[in-house]
């Protein structure tokens, strides 16, 4: 599937809800699929700053795909890094640098969006740019 | 007239008599209703829902006649102080003035030109850090407490890389007050500063600071006190507690942003230098030397924040009407209340739990990060902070991420608490 396939995917998930406490529990249900990164990786280099919780992230090279794994000790966190991880994970460098993430805001996650918002969803999606800036630099 | 002939004198003793009579009144009606419509932004609503602020840790709301007078301000004496002879200046100047007055008379400092407008608590804390700079040298020693706000940290943290002295820390024990005895032990004659938060923000903890201050002067320490989260609950007699610096912010007590006080006694402040150059601070300028102008105005250099600062004086004349007694009283119910309701949940734990605590409730649910109960109950119109509250040491000594900190204000109800305590278990409850 591509981003974009993934993205409406989601989108259409979320859609079946109602209210706020549906979309923070399907959260919540997410964030327990996430890939969980090995302990090893779980350092201080791997830490997102910017997050109130911590969030590791790692990334690694699967043929020309980008394989991402990750952890949070915050449940939302976590199930925010899924729904990123869902869709980034296992694509090329450029499709993840090509790719948009309106579909947060769709999501009715827009808060999540905001720079200053301590939980740092944009410092995620930045991580998860570079480590693809970095496979294709590798390249 | 002495005393006894007062008493004797019956048309004075029935005022006195209505006075005591209105002010006992007075404490036990604390009208919350009434005070509540004061301030606008409480009829707000929040994703939905009506607005509870429980973040008044972090700044306090401001009622309409703080919000009118800002406007006021800027509608009709608007204009820069201490320079022009026209009207609207000196009338503008009369009111930061009136207004500086009437921070000492609130803080009962010995004179009005001991009391500096800074911008506020963090700047009033490095004014005087990097003022010591001067007169403190290798080997000497700076203390904080463990309790500290890194804004009384960091600054002191500077003062000893500029100066090679050393940072020294009172520890404190799990129920977040600090040790007397260890303090006793660390101090000593190298002993330069010991900078002491009033109130610690984190936990809430009032700190013996009469203490402190006394044992310090002992061996010829100065003291500066972080009154940030004391102001709000409490009046500091500066004179009384003999604190050679006490810092504070303007809208932690119900007036603007960006304004603060930095009070110093004089001989303090005598001895620091200049803390930046510009206009207002100087008496004479020549490109060979500068000499500079008398306090306090020696340490407001530039044009301040005359509107705030004007304002800063309206916010402590409200305060001073509801009373901080009556505030006190208020606050320390809704702190009882607020304590009970919530231990009532199961794997709920306060941190800071001193006798001696403000309205300030920290604390955690086991397994569950603050983050994410913080994020729930918002959605259901309740502001409180969550995070390290910039004091990571206390984190550090908890070992634990962050904590949820409600802080309550005289405006907050017990049925605001009930409608926060149903929200910390429904956020439980989805998270569990």
């Amino acid at each position: 599937m591509t981003i974009q396939e993934i993205q409406e995917e989601i989108v259409d998930e979320f859609s079946m809800f109602d209210d706020w406490m549906q979309r923070y529990e399907y959260i919540i249900e997410l964030g327990k699929s996430l890939p969980l990164i090995d302990e090893q990786y779980k350092t201080e280099d791997n830490i997102i700053k910017g997050c109130q919780s911590k969030v590791w992230v790692h990334a690694e090279q699967n043929d020309d795909k980008v394989v991402f794994t990750a952890d949070s000790d915050a449940i939302l966190t976590k199930g925010i890094i899924a729904i990123l991880i869902r869709t980034f994970s296992n694509q090329t460098p450029k499709q993840i640098l090509d790719a948009d993430t309106n579909f947060i805001d769709e999501i009715g996650l827009k808060e999540h969006l905001s720079p200053t918002r301590a939980n740092g969803l944009v410092s995620m999606i930045k991580q998860i740019k570079m480590y693809a800036l970095a496979f294709q630099a590798k390249n | 007239m002495h005393k006894k002939d007062l008493l004797n004198n019956s048309s004075i003793r029935g005022q006195i008599t209505t006075f005591v009579f209105r002010k006992n009144l007075n404490n036990k009606m604390l009208d919350i209703q009434k005070i509540r419509a004061d301030f606008p932004i409480l009829e707000q609503k929040v994703n939905g829902k009506p607005l509870i602020y429980f973040d008044n840790g972090a700044t306090s709301q401001k009622p309409r006649v703080v919000i009118d007078a800002i406007t006021k301000y800027y509608e009709e004496i608007n204009a820069n102080i201490h320079r022009g002879v026209h009207t609207l200046s000196q009338l503008a100047t009369d009111a930061y003035e009136a207004s500086r007055e009437k921070v000492r008379n609130h803080i009962n400092a010995k004179e009005v030109y001991e009391v500096i407008f800074t911008s506020g608590t963090t700047q009033g804390i490095n004014l005087v850090a990097s003022g010591m700079a001067s007169l403190v040298k290798e080997g000497d020693e700076i203390m904080v407490s463990a309790v500290e706000h890194h804004s009384n940290i960091v600054p002191w943290q500077f003062l000893c890389e500029k100066t090679g002295a050393k940072l020294v820390v009172i520890p404190m024990k799990e129920n977040g007050e600090l040790i007397m005895s260890e303090y006793d032990k660390l101090l000593s004659t190298k002993t330069k500063i010991v900078a002491v938060n009033h109130i610690s923000n984190a936990l809430g903890t009032i700190n013996p600071i009469e203490y402190i201050i006394k044992k310090a002067h002992e061996v010829g320490a100065a003291v500066l006190v972080d009154g940030a989260q004391a102001t709000p609950h409490l009046k500091p007699d500066v004179q009384d507690l003999g604190c050679d610096f006490y810092v504070f912010s303007g809208h932690k007590i119900c007036g603007p942003t960006g304004v603060g006080i930095l009070y110093g006694k004089e001989e303090w402040l005598n001895m620091l230098p200049p803390y930046m150059g510009g206009g207002e601070m100087i008496k004479e300028v020549t490109f060979e030397k500068t000499t500079y102008a008398d306090l306090p105005h020696k340490f407001e250099a530039g044009t301040p924040n005359i509107a705030d600062g004007i304002v800063l004086g309206t916010a402590i004349d409200y305060l001073n009407e509801v009373g901080f007694e009556n505030i006190q009283k208020q606050e320390k119910e809704l702190l009882s209340y607020a304590t009970e309701k919530l231990l009532e949940i199961e794997g709920l734990k306060i941190f800071g739990t001193s006798e001696n605590k403000t309205s300030v409730v920290s604390f955690n649910i086991e397994g569950i990060h603050p983050y994410d109960i913080g994020t729930i109950i918002d959605k259901l119109g309740i502001a409180v902070r969550t995070g390290h509250h910039c004091a990571q040491p206390i984190m550090n000594y908890f070992n634990i991420p962050g904590t949820i900190r409600a802080s309550f204000s005289f405006y907050n109800t017990k049925e605001e608490i009930d409608t926060f305590v149903e929200a910390v278990k429904k956020a439980k409850m989805m998270l569990s």
